[in-house]
């Protein structure tokens, strides 16, 4: 019998949980386990990646054993362009101000819809980013600059 | 009686004017952001929680609690109106809630729903203030061994009752509680897994993490198919139910009621589980089982009245042992520690007036929704015609706005987006968020108890087993663990979840 992923989701998650647990118990090896008595800063951590392997190496095995549901579809493009406006709307928010940053994040996810114009699109970012530099700045006293220290001085 | 003058308190304190307007405000501004659709109450509240921190603790809950409220009757009215159920207690709803909107009964079904909630909050709130008491009594004498043995029973619960894999819950679980271990070690002061970020030296923020994946992975899980959402949006007319149908939903709201409230205090799907329960037990009673999905009124009243009941005694938990037992108290608790309030027992022998003020506009907050919802229902419906490419980016936009309030830095947005990231492969790989958000949130009280327990039984971990609360709840942990392993409950769990596809 050839060996195949029957159970994509249980394959991936089990991939996942121990590239995790071996990331956090590759970083653990250099904090203090201690014992039992005097539980080090590594104790807890390495006790919790230990079982999340074991959870990932079960996942794993039980792929290729239990028949499952397929994954369907990714969506790339709204992964990477919802992601990347967080991103640019972080870097902006105090280096632009809002009113970029608010465009920024509003041009860029909107853009991932099938749906979208760039009227309409232009439109949104032009009222999103008055109405958040208003409320947010203005009325709720958060500290963002409305044009960033790349305008201001 | 004592139960008396504690409400009385609890009124005085949340019926000030103020109080009542956050409440008010709280409800509005849940319901206006709970009826977009693909927004829950976790992301809800995770939205609107910056807003509160400006304000006392009290008053801060108190806008929350509401917050909550309105979320979870905004879900329900989307689910009534377009079938889309923002949340997955009113998931069940959409199934009969649809079918009398599209017979034309939209209005009754969401007068039932508001009236079904409103009678179970009355009764929850009720017993919220009856039992708290003495569990709080019980709970001040818990020591660690007895806290770290309830946190194991609590997560195993939300393993049982997560639906979909098991495996992959308990994955998500210790997944969370190791990411719950990032930051400053309370003991030794050595930063862990922060990779030299300051930003990181107090920990991963939990709203950060609520948004992410609850707000903008699900931002990305509905671009996936966007073209299939048809929005229908039915016109509400004639809210008041008939004799008939007043005759109809008695019965399902008292049992919804009692089915929700009890169910409400298990950690895991509190709300949902007790939604689904509640129909699956109306359809097995009724004369006319072949009429629901098709515009039962019992469909609608039942699981609603379940659910807000269940939400309302998730509070029991939060409240009187300091323990979260779904993400959305979670928040809660992350809310009171940003208040600088120490969840636990002691809440209510501290600070009576805040623990019965939140107790007290519990009901306030379901007199609002009900004073709120009938009228406006109008204006709801229309927000519901807004398109969600239109929609979506102002999500976008307040969710990032409001991450990065929370400690003004845009780190936090970075760590927004890989979350957002990490919430929609989850969801992919059909990998429950709300197990491993319970985690996080436990994961260093956890580690905090098991170290006290074993700093005092001089490193013996025999001292679980010989404490006689803690032994008991480790047992009942693993029988609900052992139980879920049997074919049978398997299998009845999974029909209980089935309604869902």
């Amino acid at each position: 019998m050839r060996l195949s992923i029957r159970n994509p989701a249980d394959f991936w998650s089990g991939l996942l949980f121990v590239a995790v647990a071996s990331a956090f118990l590759w970083i653990a090896r250099n904090y203090d386990f201690g014992s039992p008595l005097r539980m080090g800063p590594s104790f807890f951590p390495v006790v919790l990646s230990v079982a999340l392997a074991g959870v990932g190496l079960i996942a794993l095995l039980r792929s290729f054993a239990v028949e499952g549901d397929k994954l369907g579809g990714f969506t790339v493009k709204g992964l990477l362009l919802v992601t990347l406006g967080s991103l640019l709307f972080g870097i902006l928010i105090e280096r632009a101000g809002i009113v970029v940053a608010v465009s920024a994040i509003t041009l860029v996810s909107a853009y991932a819809s099938v749906k979208f114009t760039w009227k309409q699109g232009l439109i949104m970012a032009a009222l999103l980013s008055v109405f958040c530099a208003l409320v947010f700045v203005y009325g709720l006293g958060v500290p963002m600059p409305i044009l960033g220290s790349w305008f201001v001085d | 009686m004592d139960t008396l003058s504690n409400l009385l308190l609890g009124f005085q304190t949340a019926g000030t004017f103020l109080n009542l307007g956050y409440c008010l405000v709280g409800v509005f501004l849940g319901t206006l952001i709970g009826v977009l659709p693909g927004l829950g109450p976790v992301a809800t509240i995770a939205m609107l929680l910056p807003a509160t921190f400006g304000l006392p603790p009290v008053s801060a809950l108190i806008m929350l609690s509401g917050i909550y409220y309105g979320a979870q009757y905004g879900g329900s009215t989307t689910a009534i109106l377009i079938n889309l159920p923002g949340e997955s207690s009113s998931v069940i709803t959409a199934l009969d809630g649809y079918a009398m909107a599209r017979n034309g009964r939209a209005g009754v079904a969401l007068a039932t729903a508001a009236i079904g909630s409103f009678f179970a909050g009355t009764v929850s709130t009720l017993l919220l203030a009856l039992a708290a008491p003495p569990l709080a009594q019980i709970a001040l004498k818990f020591g660690p061994p007895e806290y770290f043995s309830l946190m194991v029973l609590g997560l195993s619960a939300s393993v049982v009752l997560a639906h979909g894999s098991l495996l992959r819950a308990f994955g998500m679980i210790v997944f969370g509680l190791l990411l719950g271990v990032v930051g400053t070690d309370a003991n030794s002061a050595v930063q862990r897994f922060t990779f030299g970020i300051p930003e990181l030296a107090d920990g991963i923020g939990f709203v950060t993490v609520a948004m992410g994946m609850f707000g903008v992975g699900e931002i990305i899980r509905n671009l996936e198919n966007e073209s299939d959402r048809s929005v229908f949006v039915s016109k509400v007319t004639n809210l008041m139910p008939n004799r008939e149908d007043w005759r109809r939903i008695v019965g399902p709201i008292l049992r919804g009621t009692a089915l929700g409230s009890a169910l409400g205090i298990l950690p895991g799907g509190g709300a949902m589980l007790s939604s689904f329960a509640a129909y699956s037990v109306e359809k097995k009673i009724s004369r006319r089982p072949s009429e629901f999905g098709k515009g039962a009124i019992e469909g609608v009243a039942a699981p609603e009245s379940a659910n807000n009941a269940g939400a309302q005694t998730s509070f029991i938990p939060m409240l009187t042992l300091g323990i979260p037992s779904n993400p959305v108290m979670a928040l809660m608790i992350g809310a009171l520690i940003i208040q600088g309030i120490q969840p636990g027992p002691a809440v209510m022998t501290q600070q009576p007036a805040l623990f019965w003020g939140i107790i007290a506009s519990m009901w306030i907050g379901n007199f609002f929704l009900i004073l709120l919802n009938l009228p406006l229902v109008g204006m709801w419906a229309k927000m519901l015609t807004i398109p969600y490419h239109v929609l979506f980016p102002g999500i976008m936009v307040f969710c990032a706005i409001g991450v990065f309030s929370l400690n003004n830095t845009s780190f936090d947005v970075y760590l927004m987006a890989i979350f957002g990231l990490l919430g929609y492969v989850f969801a992919k790989l059909r990998c429950e968020p709300a197990p491993m958000l319970l985690g996080f949130i436990l994961g260093p009280m956890m580690e905090e108890n098991l170290r006290r327990s074993l700093t005092l039984s001089r490193g013996d971990p025999l001292v679980f087993v010989k404490n006689p609360i803690s032994v008991t709840m480790l047992i009942i942990a693993f029988l609900a663990l052992l139980l879920v392993l049997l074919p049978s409950f398997r299998k009845t769990r999974e029909e209980a979840f089935v309604e869902e596809d």
